[in-house]
């Protein structure tokens, strides 16, 4: 991972300008995935395994190349398999690998009570602190993507990290290492827009994909990993990509104003109750009546 | 409802059985862990409190199954009041006195029975607030059990929580303040069981009536 700071701004005795002076440059890191030239070898499930220490799990079989229906809490990378009948192209075989995005605006974060459950690094990637976790869930509520997985052993919740103990070392993800047809590609944000751009534009005027385009959703501010697809304009084709996925309504009322409005609530009764102590004390009790029913107090 | 005598020596009245005060406060101590806990994950600000109480993953996983303790001594008080919460023609007339029962004009308030109709409503929000913190807790306990399909049940159930929360929280504010500060022996009722003779005038003249009128038939 390039660092700010260790970015050069003099250079003792250095003829002429410091090299790379001025320049701007974009740390944010971003996995593009281009469907369109995956092979469903699935090379990048396994990697995942490997890398982050899972093992195969018993899985169902639904008459499909899918692994297993959706990502398990130790499953975090799925490659998804849809048939589907395209107008021109026939019968295609569509093949998306499915993990976390990475939101720029992260719904799982929002959701969160825990202090430091979850963290969102400069460069983009939202990662999970398991070690304070503390199992609520809320962070499944807040994801459009499906993405955070409970784990009933360790009762807390996980998912695809975007391999951040590789990336801070300079590394690209295991997923992106072990992809044998380049469909997978790891850098800034800008240069993989700049390529997604590309490849959709040879898609749209080479390759008959006339929707072709890259999926890089604006509801939650933009995605640390992007799709090329063969058509933007229905999504949810590829195992159910959301067309425009947000953090739910719910969470963002129950965070926003819910929160504000309870508190003011909160607090307001306690001082209107002090405030009526203050001003009307406590309910009497008519003790004279005492001696009418021949009683003591 | 109870074999105990209502009326005790030195002019104290029966309020509430020790059954009663036994349930009272296991529905008491097991709202105030709950209600503790629940602040903490309401705000980070009060984070601190799942801290003190054990940490984040102690306080959440104990909120579930104290929930449930919550949620059966809500069902006993049920069981127990139920019939006596029951709004009658003349909680209308109470109402309409409020403003009288606030400023503590108590001699222009309609006589209660057993409760009053702001008891009721204390029981009724309480229990139907209940109602809804548990269904939207089961929920939120098993997120994992909710399919995909249906993945807007759980910030339903989410932000549904936290609002019957809200309402238990207006409500137990009032009831803690009235029982402690602002009605002078509703406190040691339900925990001695016992008040004056005088107390019961004030406060539950309809139902004292009844009482003493039991009392003589009986003789």
């Amino acid at each position: 991972m390039p660092s700010t700071t260790m970015e050069i701004r003099a250079i003792s005795g250095h003829a002429g300008s410091v090299p790379g002076a001025g320049m701007s440059r974009e740390y944010d890191v971003c996995k593009l995935i281009d469907v369109t030239t995956c092979i469903g070898c699935k090379a990048c499930e396994v990697a995942c395994l490997e890398w982050n220490g899972y093992s195969f799990t018993e899985t169902t079989f639904n008459n499909s190349y899918q692994t297993m229906p959706e990502t398990a809490w130790n499953y975090w990378n799925l490659i998804k398999f849809n048939e589907h009948e395209h107008p021109d192209h026939g019968l295609m075989l569509l093949m998306r690998k499915d993990q976390c995005m990475h939101c720029e605006e992260p719904g799982c974060l929002e959701a969160c009570p825990a202090d430091g459950a979850i963290v969102q690094y400069m460069n983009g990637i939202v990662d999970f602190q398991e070690e304070n976790c503390i199992g609520c869930g809320y962070c499944m509520s807040g994801c459009p993507f499906n993405i955070p997985k409970f784990s009933a052993e360790a009762r807390k919740v996980f998912k695809c990290t975007l391999c951040v103990d590789r990336v801070s070392q300079g590394l690209e993800p295991a997923c992106i290492k072990s992809c044998p047809t380049g469909c997978l590609h790891f850098g800034s944000k800008d240069d993989m827009k700049d390529l997604a751009e590309r490849r959709a534009k040879q898609l749209r005027e080479q390759s008959g994909f006339s929707k072709a385009g890259v999926y890089d959703p604006k509801g939650v501010g933009g995605t640390h990993v992007m799709y090329v697809l063969h058509d933007t304009s229905q999504p949810e084709i590829y195992g159910g990509l959301p067309a425009d996925p947000r953090i739910p309504w719910a969470v963002k009322l129950w965070k926003n104003p819910l929160k504000w409005i309870g508190n003011f609530g909160i607090i307001a009764g306690a001082l209107g109750i002090f405030a009526h102590y203050l001003r009307f004390g406590p309910k009497l009790v008519k003790e004279d009546e005492q001696t009418k029913q021949g009683g003591k107090q | 409802m109870s074999s105990e005598p209502y009326f005790l020596p030195n002019g104290r009245v029966l309020r509430y059985s020790f059954h009663e005060r036994l349930i009272h406060w296991m529905a008491g101590i097991s709202y105030v862990y709950l209600l503790l806990t629940g602040l903490a994950f309401w705000s980070p600000w009060l984070f601190w409190i799942a801290v003190i109480l054990g940490g984040g993953t102690v306080s959440a996983n104990l909120h579930r199954w104290i929930g449930l303790v919550f949620v059966l001594s809500t069902f006993l008080m049920y069981r127990l009041w139920g019939a006596q919460m029951k709004g009658t023609p003349a909680d209308k007339g109470w109402w309409d006195a409020i403003g009288h029962y606030i400023r503590n004009e108590d001699e222009k308030v309609p006589s209660a029975d057993r409760f009053n109709p702001g008891q009721k409503l204390l029981f009724w929000g309480f229990f139907i607030s209940g109602l809804v913190l548990l269904v939207t807790g089961l929920v939120l306990w098993f997120p994992e059990y909710i399919s995909w399909s249906a993945g807007w049940v759980r910030p339903l159930c989410g932000i549904l929580h936290s609002i019957a929360a809200l309402v238990t929280i207006a409500l137990f504010m009032i009831h803690a303040y009235m029982g402690t500060a602002m009605e002078r022996g509703a406190f040691g009722s339900v925990i001695r069981g016992d008040v004056s003779r005088a107390w019961m005038q004030t406060h539950h003249r309809t139902w004292y009536d009844q009482l003493v009128k039991n009392a003589s038939a009986r003789k």
